[in-house]
């Protein structure tokens, strides 16, 4: 598997590490309440098809949003975090 | 049909004519008493001790493939009792126990081999963390010995104890660790919940779970709806899809880990043997394979295969322990789909949607907790009330931060375990 560094390019799997869902990038308010802490924390929408998931690229220093389809591995773009945050 | 060693006998002589079917392929009925969704090993334990244990005779296992087609026919075989925290280590101890009359319980061999399980370890604080883990599997009840060096050397003489990065320090044996006939262990389960009256329905996919004012009615399939008054999810890696048709969202991803067996060899690995440091652990089939595997490729995927860097890490692993393995010759590798939790530790518990149960969250080791987790989430479903070996596998520990049970001591978050 190759993934998508929007700095980078297109690199060897083995440049990143994986972080999990990017919903960890719409971070609830303090006050949100304990149901909202806990489907940012621990439960997931774990789709088998299209997700986006957050990637660190090790040789960069880039945090990337990338669209992947979980099954069939096929990688459909990505962008950088602080893009996709904006 | 009832197997014993003289109707081998007679059937070898007889030109092996008389065997018959070893379960029904009835069609579903409109309604049953309850519903186990997912024929796997779990599955088809929980049907099993829900008739045997509870008299439930009138329930239906779905599967929507056929039976024992996912982990169970995938998975790496490991049955043992080696778990270190309250909640895990009575449950793995019960399910232990359960696989030691497994065969005899249900007239059926599932090649259950108690050869051993040895961990390795490589530093004197590793050693300290081996013999509190082993004190805790004998305040359990089961067995743990601490070995040296020269203790590993007597079982295990092929491995290289001199390695640079990780010189053998010695193991902690569980003797009555091994492995068992994963197939095989789904085959029996499933030819005794027939016969004791259960519908195992394959080709026949949920595609819906009805829900009347928060009370489960029944589900929709491919082939018809069908009433029941209890569901049962149990469905391992695909938990997420399922518990979605009841609105719910699970503290699970999917992941894929992957294994690999080498060509048939003659005996040569008699034990389990367990390199955590390589995330590496081995065993060899009745069938001369060399099965082994390694961690998770560490992102999520329903593609039940890996991708290269896993694979060249766990070869790496694998020469690392044992350098003669570089002459045997790898035959094949596959991936399963692992439904990791937060704190590395499984679900057997009720949702809010009354009548609705859920079996999951098994990461990767569901395979020797098939009996335990059949047998108390059958308890859950018939009674209403938590068996108390699994009564710590609480879905609702998460949000709370109440009993998790982090064996790893990582942290109870997604991609630690």
């Amino acid at each position: 598997m190759r993934l998508d560094c929007p700095t980078c390019g297109t690199r060897d799997r083995r440049e990143f590490t994986y972080q999990g869902d990017a919903l960890a990038l719409d971070r609830p308010s303090r006050d949100a309440g304990d149901a909202a802490w806990d489907d940012y924390l621990h439960n997931r929408e774990n789709p088998a098809g299209q997700t986006r998931d957050l990637w660190y690229h090790d040789a960069c220093g880039t945090w990337a949003v990338v669209t992947r389809d979980t099954v069939t591995h096929a990688v459909h773009g990505s962008v950088a975090a602080t893009d996709a945050t904006r | 049909m009832r197997f014993s060693g003289l109707k081998v006998l007679a059937e070898g002589l007889r030109g092996q004519k008389g065997w018959t079917p070893q379960w029904r392929d009835p069609e579903p009925k409109p309604a049953y008493d309850a519903i186990i969704i997912g024929g796997g090993g779990h599955g088809l334990s929980t049907a099993y001790y829900l008739a045997k244990e509870h008299g439930l005779t009138n329930i239906a296992v779905l599967e929507k493939g056929y039976l024992g087609g996912g982990n169970v026919g995938r998975n790496t075989t490991i049955v043992r009792a080696n778990y270190f925290l309250p909640g895990n280590s009575e449950f793995y101890s019960h399910s232990l126990k359960l696989w030691e009359g497994l065969e005899a319980d249900l007239n059926y061999n599932v090649m259950h081999s108690q050869r051993g399980l040895i961990n390795l370890f490589h530093s004197d604080g590793q050693r300290d963390a081996f013999a509190r883990r082993g004190n805790a599997m004998r305040n359990q009840g089961d067995d743990a010995e601490l070995l040296d060096a020269d203790g590993v050397r007597r079982h295990l003489p092929y491995l290289d104890f001199e390695n640079t990065r990780f010189p053998i320090y010695g193991g902690l044996l569980h003797k009555r660790g091994g492995t068992a006939r994963h197939d095989a262990v789904a085959w029996g389960y499933a030819r005794g919940a027939d016969s004791r009256g259960v519908d195992l329905i394959q080709n026949c996919e949920v595609t819906g779970i009805d829900i009347e004012n928060g009370v489960v009615r029944g589900v929709q399939t491919t082939r018809g709806a069908i009433r029941a008054k209890k569901v049962g999810i149990v469905v391992a890696g695909r938990s997420g899809q399922v518990a979605a048709m009841a609105g719910m969202r699970l503290p699970i991803e999917s992941h894929v880990l992957q294994a690999f067996v080498t060509e048939g060899l003659k005996p040569c690995i008699d034990h389990v043997v367990s390199f955590g440091m390589g995330h590496f652990y081995i065993s060899q089939s009745d069938k001369g394979g060399l099965v082994f595997g390694g961690d998770l490729d560490f992102y999520s995927s329903y593609a039940q295969r890996g991708n290269l860097p896993m694979k060249e890490h766990v070869m790496d692993a694998a020469m690392t322990l044992m350098p003669m393995i570089g002459k045997a010759r790898v035959l094949r590798s596959w991936g399963g789909i692992m439904d990791m939790t937060p704190d590395g530790s499984p679900i057997i518990d009720k949702t809010d949607t009354e009548g609705l149960f859920i079996d999951c969250g098994w990461c990767y080791g569901g395979f020797k907790a098939v009996p335990g987790s059949g047998f108390s989430f059958a308890h859950l479903m018939a009674t209403g009330r938590h068996h108390a070996p699994a009564a710590g596998f609480r879905l609702d520990r998460f949000r709370t931060g109440v009993g998790l049970m982090d064996e790893e001591g990582t942290g109870s978050q997604h991609n630690l375990h």
